[in-house]
């Protein structure tokens, strides 16, 4: 599914990602740990194109084609998405006409027709309820005035909306109550397809828990320093990341 | 020969003959308008509110004026096919300055909606007295300029306690093929509890070039209510110079809406007299400028008894090398008090070229009052293109629905459902470069789905 190679991006001249090498095989959900300033929000944020972010060298291969060629809208059509941990507000543009451009260019991309207006409500609908997101919310603007757990909430709404092939869940857990994050969880495993894969960026074991990652990778200074099965994430929620780091000189 | 003295000879050349083809009422001022318009001239850019303006150089060509009335050849039933499917039944259109059209037999008794020089007898005393007592002809240069040419114009005059039910629409067509100057006057008069909702929309229909000058000066009795919006949707060819007067007695209600969609240079000034206790005022419009567009809204909204509010908001998108400019004033008279007052401009700049000029004001001289006044000048959020181009947006789709989503917190203030529906639609295609210029008012056409 994502292959990453010797990836190196700054921001500026500050030099984030050293180096990153990372490999999410279909279907598969992968944990992304490490302390704050690690780089691990880099590196989501440069697999989908933000412009702040330069790649300096390496290659990232999504499903056989370069990823870093691409612009970012075509990134999501390809079947990227991510889950924003400050997801923004746009004021004046409602849910609906929102995942209404997003699905109609998707599906152009892929040389399909554009739903009618009663299949878009239908499948809105179907999704809204997967993830119990407020019917009222969809009609409002953009993530205006949502609370926090709600935003998160509505990214996995859209999430679900757009059926990608590569989730980045960065942080989505952050702000929400213990219901809200099980529902967030739930509505996750329950639209993830099976050739579905998954990058997890979370501080939070309950988040491991409710999702049970195959993989947990440790990044440390712009670089992924180890990987494990799920027991390296119980070992960090106990003993924090210092251990990695002295193992890692 | 400077511009002034084309318009003074212009007159002098021609002053028999514009008055034999108009009404005692419009003759009155002409002289003292001369006079006027002589002594100051057009305004220049020293002039504080016709800075942003360059009022000299969009009067130096030389462009013809009607002044023996020549009636354009229309194909009426081009011009009527176009009929108002959501908006309302009542409408006529405005060639120039001459009324075309009957509303009567859609409109109830004691409502006249029509020419300024086949006004009702009736009514020709009154508007004797009200005729230039609110706009500005011995002080702006443009005014008096109309005053001294205009030969005529619109009249609309509600009767005390009529509320009327068809939204009126009049469509103001230049129609001309020569370089064509109209100088048309606007009077409009709701008597108490008399309430109305009227549409102003203003197309050309020829490529030449037009200049319009429109001076107009409305008045609402106590506790009248007029509901409008206007909407200017022309070419670059196109220039306008309006004034607005409006004068506002006890417990009257303006809701008013500018929007230029498509123009060459318009400026527009609106002066607001709340001069009657609780009287409410609400000044809202929305702009679009690309290419060398330029589009100047002067206000000043003035506070002359207590316990009246205002509400502006104007917000332009400006696009090109488009120029725009905002000057708002809001003055609190002594005595003014519990006045609430709440300005706002915002602006888009979505291309390096395009520039916005804006200046916010207040002048208060009463203590018991709630004011606020602010104004913004940005780009387009750039977060919000990144998160948009994340679900997968394109980038111009993006673009569009963000500048249309900025336009709409204006749009939504058109109290007039349909009107607000049909401007949504509109601006929707003014973005995406599908509102072309057209013979029939694109506000009628049926929407399509």
């Amino acid at each position: 599914m994502l292959k990453v190679r010797n990836l190196y991006a700054s921001v500026g001249a500050k030099e984030i990602l050293k180096g990153v090498n990372l490999t999410i095989p279909d279907g598969e959900i992968h944990a992304l740990m490490g302390p704050n300033g690690s780089g691990k929000s880099t590196l989501s944020h440069v697999l989908v194109g933000n412009p702040l972010y330069t790649v300096t060298s390496g290659e990232v291969v999504f499903n056989n084609k370069n990823l870093l060629e691409m612009k970012p809208e075509n990134r999501s059509h390809e079947g990227l998405f991510m889950s924003f941990q400050q997801p923004v507000e746009i004021p004046g543009v409602s849910m609906s006409n929102f995942l209404r451009a997003a699905l109609d260019a998707k599906r152009k991309y892929w040389g399909q027709e554009p739903l009618t207006t009663s299949e878009f409500l239908k499948l809105m609908k179907e999704k809204r309820q997967l993830v119990e997101l407020n019917p009222s919310l969809t009609r409002r603007s953009v993530n205006e005035g949502f609370s926090g757990g709600e935003k998160k909430r509505n990214e996995i709404f859209q999430m679900a909306m757009l059926e990608p092939k590569l989730a980045i869940l960065d942080e989505t857990d952050s702000g929400l109550d213990v219901d809200a994050l099980r529902i967030v969880a739930d509505g996750f495993k329950t639209l993830r397809t099976k050739n579905m894969s998954a990058i997890v960026i979370t501080h939070y074991q309950k988040m491991l828990e409710y999702l049970r990652p195959d993989v947990v990778h440790v990044m440390l200074d712009g670089k992924i320093v180890c990987m494990g099965g799920p027991s390296l994430a119980d070992r960090i929620e106990k003993n924090g990341f210092d251990w990695i780091r002295e193992h890692v000189g | 020969m400077t511009s002034e003295k084309q318009y003074i000879s212009l007159f002098d050349d021609n002053k028999e003959i514009i008055s034999r083809n108009s009404i005692n009422l419009l003759n009155r001022d002409r002289d003292m308008a001369r006079s006027c318009f002589g002594e100051k001239g057009f305004p220049s850019r020293k002039v504080e509110h016709y800075r942003y303006t360059d009022v000299q150089a969009a009067f130096a060509p030389d462009y013809g004026v009607n002044v023996n009335r020549l009636q354009f050849p229309l194909d009426s039933s081009r011009l009527f096919r176009c009929n108002v499917p959501h908006i309302g039944s009542a409408q006529a259109y405005m060639v120039g300055d001459r009324f075309v059209g009957d509303l009567s037999a859609v409109l109830p008794a004691g409502v006249y909606v029509g020419s300024l020089s086949a006004c009702p007898e009736k009514y020709m005393h009154e508007l004797m007295s009200r005729y230039n007592s609110l706009a500005p002809w011995k002080t702006d240069g443009i005014v008096a300029l109309n005053t001294m040419l205009a030969q005529d114009g619109l009249l609309i005059y509600i009767e005390k306690g009529i509320k009327v039910d068809p939204i009126i629409q009049i469509v103001n067509l230049g129609r001309s093929r020569n370089d064509l100057m109209t100088n048309r006057r606007v009077m409009m008069v709701l008597e108490e509890e008399a309430e109305l909702s009227l549409l102003l929309c203003d197309h050309n229909m020829d490529s030449c070039r037009f200049l319009t000058t429109q001076v107009a000066e409305v008045w609402l009795e106590s506790n009248s209510r007029l509901d409008f919006c206007a909407l200017e949707e022309t070419g670059e060819n196109n220039s306008l110079f309006e004034s607005w007067n409006v004068h506002q007695k006890r417990g009257s209600r303006l809701d008013a809406g500018f929007f230029t969609l498509r123009n060459g240079l318009t400026r527009r000034t609106i002066h607001v007299d709340l001069a009657g206790e609780e009287a409410y005022a609400q000044l809202f419009g929305g702009v679009i400028g690309d290419d060398r567009s330029h589009t100047d809204n002067y206000l000043l909204v003035e506070h002359s008894q207590s316990q009246c509010s205002s509400n502006v908001l104007f917000k332009y998108v400006l696009d090109g090398e488009s120029r725009g400019a905002f000057a708002g004033k809001v003055l609190v008279r002594e005595g003014a008090q519990q006045t609430e007052s709440l300005e706002t401009n915002n602006n888009l700049c979505v291309s390096p070229k395009a520039r916005m000029y804006t200046q916010p004001m207040l002048e208060i001289y009463a203590d018991d009052v709630k004011c606020n006044h602010g104004a913004t000048v940005g780009k387009l959020d750039e977060q919000a293109l990144y998160y948009m181009a994340q679900r997968g947006i394109p980038e111009e789709e993006a673009n569009l629905l963000l500048q249309e989503a900025f336009l709409g917190d204006a749009i939504r203030r058109i109290g007039i459902e349909a009107i607000r529906e049909r401007m949504a639609y509109l601006v929707e295609q003014r973005f995406r470069h599908k509102l072309k210029g057209c013979g029939n008012c694109s506000m009628c056409v049926t929407k399509k789905n």
